[in-house]
């Protein structure tokens, strides 16, 4: 049977994200429930998030971060082949949200499928759209982490309200044909369902539960190995790193991964600070500002490291555009 | 071989100072954790985890709440690397 003819690899060309415009201050928060801004900050590291008004869906804010990507990257609607949307928080069961964006951005029949790896969801969305360039089951792809954790979460829940928020963040990958501009590197994954009860929603109407100590135990134990092991994949020191964006979980769990990567040049992402803990949204997200701010030279190599729910993991290195 | 009350009180204390940033000398046995040293219960994972890999002795969650001074963890400690 004829197979497809694939190319030397894929790059990143764009990023995109996308805030909803309603800040929540830890203040506003401290109304709600027993807490108060300075516990916040020390124990998770935010001060604000943003929160997605009540008709704003996943959808709304993937178009938005995904057209963003889109112009960015100097493609038009009709060059995309394949949507990919991260969520753990869709509107609905069916339909998808990756088709309903991908017609949203003119894009003609893509293949369009969601992913729920929770917040490991971008890394294996990265990994599934590198492979599918790679491969030529696609020609450009554009790969969305979207949610609205804002709908999931019990506002009187003081571990978990003051921590999850809402946000978008995308990417367009692309073929290289020389191997030297492969910008994404092999991913290192894998998962842990024996944990499966330490972060879940136990039934459709329900609300994310979290074992806080369990996760951050588990968070700043197995994941360096698997952050060490991306970079290893790729050919690449950690001494070497420009920048190290992990999921932004907790301020605290971005530190101590980071401490145990031992990349003393990398700039740590700390995008949670004002942007809250928005799952498969936060790497790209984090990314999109942090290059929107000029903070990492085009083409250097950043570790991304994904984790949460399932449990999940997923790291690659990257080349940014 | 058993480590003395002094050996574990000085690894626990490298240990704290690489964690919270709190000086060795402050780190005696009758300290409370979370009263007088201001660690918090996620710092306190984080001492317990590296506590692991420094004395061999494995400090679970479920544990770690009843662990509430410098002594407690000495104990703890000794206790456990004495049955294992």
């Amino acid at each position: 049977m004829r197979q497809t003819e694939g190319t030397a690899g894929a790059r990143i060309l764009a990023f995109g994200g996308y805030q909803p415009a309603r800040v929540v201050t830890n203040d506003e928060i401290a109304t709600m429930v027993d807490t108060n801004d300075e516990w916040i900050r020390s124990r998770v590291g935010i001060a604000s998030r943003r929160i997605a008004g009540p008709d704003e869906t996943v959808a709304d804010m993937a178009v938005n971060a995904g057209g963003k990507a889109l112009a960015a990257s100097g493609l038009s609607s009709e060059d995309i082949d394949l949507v990919i949307v991260a969520t753990c928080t869709p509107e609905a069961q069916i339909p998808n949200t990756a088709a309903t964006v991908g017609r949203r951005l003119g894009i003609n029949a893509p293949g369009a499928y969601d992913m729920n790896a929770a917040c490991a969801g971008f890394c294996y969305a990265l990994a599934n759209a590198s492979d599918a360039v790679r491969t030529g089951t696609a020609r450009n792809v554009l790969v969305i982490g979207a949610e609205k954790l804002s709908q999931w979460i019990d506002w009187t829940d003081r571990s978990t309200c003051i921590i999850f928020a809402d946000g978008a963040g995308a990417v367009v990958v692309s073929p290289v044909t020389d191997p030297d501009d492969v910008g994404i590197g092999p991913v290192v994954w894998g998962s842990a369902g024996d944990m499966a009860d330490k972060i879940y929603i136990p039934d459709r109407n329900g609300f994310i539960i979290q074992e806080g100590q369990a996760v951050f135990r588990w968070a700043t134990t197995a994941l360096h190995p698997v952050a060490k092991k991306a970079c290893e994949r790729a050919g690449v020191d950690p001494t070497e790193l420009a920048a190290f964006v992990p999921h932004q979980a907790n301020l605290r769990i971005v530190e101590a991964i980071a401490r145990k990567l031992g990349a003393p040049q990398a700039l740590v992402a700390d995008d949670i600070v004002t942007a809250g803990n928005t799952s498969s949204a936060s790497i790209p997200l984090a990314l999109a500002r942090m290059l929107e701010r000029g903070e990492i030279p085009s083409g250097a190599p950043v570790l991304v490291l994904g984790f949460g729910a399932g449990i999940c993991y997923a790291g690659q290195v990257i080349k940014v555009p | 071989m058993a480590m003395s009350d002094q050996e574990i009180q000085t690894g626990l204390a490298e240990i704290i100072d690489e964690v919270a940033g709190v000086p060795a000398d402050q780190v005696t046995p009758d300290k409370t954790f979370v009263d007088d040293l201001d660690i918090d219960s996620l710092s306190m994972v984080e001492i317990a985890v590296a506590a692991q890999d420094k004395f061999g002795v494995e400090i679970p969650d479920d544990q770690l709440k009843d662990l509430k001074t410098v002594q407690d963890v000495i104990d703890y400690v000794k206790r456990s690397s004495a049955s294992a």
